[in-house]
């Protein structure tokens, strides 16, 4: 039997647990005991193997993720950056612990149409809102910041939740 | 959205117990009980505030690949685009942005390799760019949507 923090690749019965819970968890009062009936293993089984991903990363975290839109957040800009290199990563530790900021990322850049390499999503109820957040990020950058704009969301093309581990 | 609603929305957002009754245990959190918290859970999800609840993987962690991508596309072969770009079930979001780059989707793929077929599968079929940018760093972010 493998320690509960052993890495070890994901196995079947891991992957069917994922499956079975990716779309959302059983909203019964056992819920861990629904997959299990489900898959046909223990309860226990499932939860120590949960609990492992969780452990080791594989699931970021359970719980909810709020509507930004249905809540009244209807101006959610991809705010991007142009950081000098030597320094996106301390810059950009600062920037995730903004407040507004739901997301923070180092991404490459694709010159020249695309000079930007750090990516901050911030919402706001409306683009003043998101605007007068930008200003906050562009003050933890200072002069590092070389280049900005925000690019907001005009049209749902798509939108499925994330189908992986099949 | 009353008092429930919201301390459920700020108090899930933050993680969900691995127990026998773990709504039991959120509803002593939020001052609730077991039953009132399923239903309103579910209340919450039909009304689309939740827009999940549940496990997140993490694709990276598993083996798969997670991506950003952009394209360029005029607008006279913008609707013929959105189609090919939806139609690859690796993309799992899509979104048309304010910008010269005018589409920007997420690509979910098992294996990086995967991912770089269906890029060059979009090139080919829309005759388009497309910019792919797989984060290179991730940098931590409290969930902190206070309602």
């Amino acid at each position: 039997m493998n320690a509960p923090n052993e890495f070890r690749p994901l196995d079947d019965t891991d992957r069917r647990i994922i499956q079975a819970t990716q779309a959302g968890l059983p909203l019964t009062p056992r819920p861990y005991h629904a997959i299990a009936e489900q898959l046909g293993v223990e309860a226990a089984d499932v939860m120590q193997r949960m609990q492992r991903m969780l452990d080791l990363g594989i699931i970021r975290r359970i719980g909810a993720v709020p509507n930004h839109y249905a809540l009244g957040y209807r101006a959610n800009g991809m705010t991007v950056w142009d950081v000098a290199d030597d320094r996106i990563d301390e810059l950009g530790e600062r920037v995730g612990q903004l407040e507004c900021v739901s997301h923070c990322y180092q991404r490459p850049r694709h010159l020249p149409e695309w000079p930007y390499n750090l990516f901050a999503m911030v919402h706001g109820k409306t683009r003043q809102e998101v605007e007068a957040k930008a200003r906050l990020i562009a003050d933890v950058l200072g002069q590092a910041s070389r280049g900005t704009d925000i690019l907001y969301s005009t049209r749902i093309l798509k939108k499925t939740g994330l189908r992986i581990g099949s | 959205m009353d008092d429930l609603d919201r301390a459920l929305i700020n108090t899930l957002q933050g993680g969900f117990p691995i127990c026998e009754r773990p709504y039991a245990e959120v509803a002593d959190r939020v001052g609730s009980d077991e039953a009132s918290v399923i239903a309103r859970i579910e209340s919450l999800l039909q009304r689309g505030l939740l827009s999940r609840f549940g496990p997140m993987y993490h694709a990276a962690q598993m083996g798969g690949a997670l991506s950003l991508a952009a394209m360029e596309i005029r607008p006279e072969d913008y609707e013929r685009v959105t189609n090919i770009v939806n139609d690859q079930p690796e993309v799992a979001h899509n979104y048309e942005r304010n910008h010269r780059l005018n589409m920007w989707f997420v690509l979910a793929t098992e294996t990086p390799q995967a991912q770089q077929e269906t890029i060059a599968r979009i090139e080919r079929e829309s005759g388009y760019a497309v910019y792919n940018m797989p984060k290179i760093r991730e940098y931590f972010v409290e969930l902190k949507l206070h309602v």
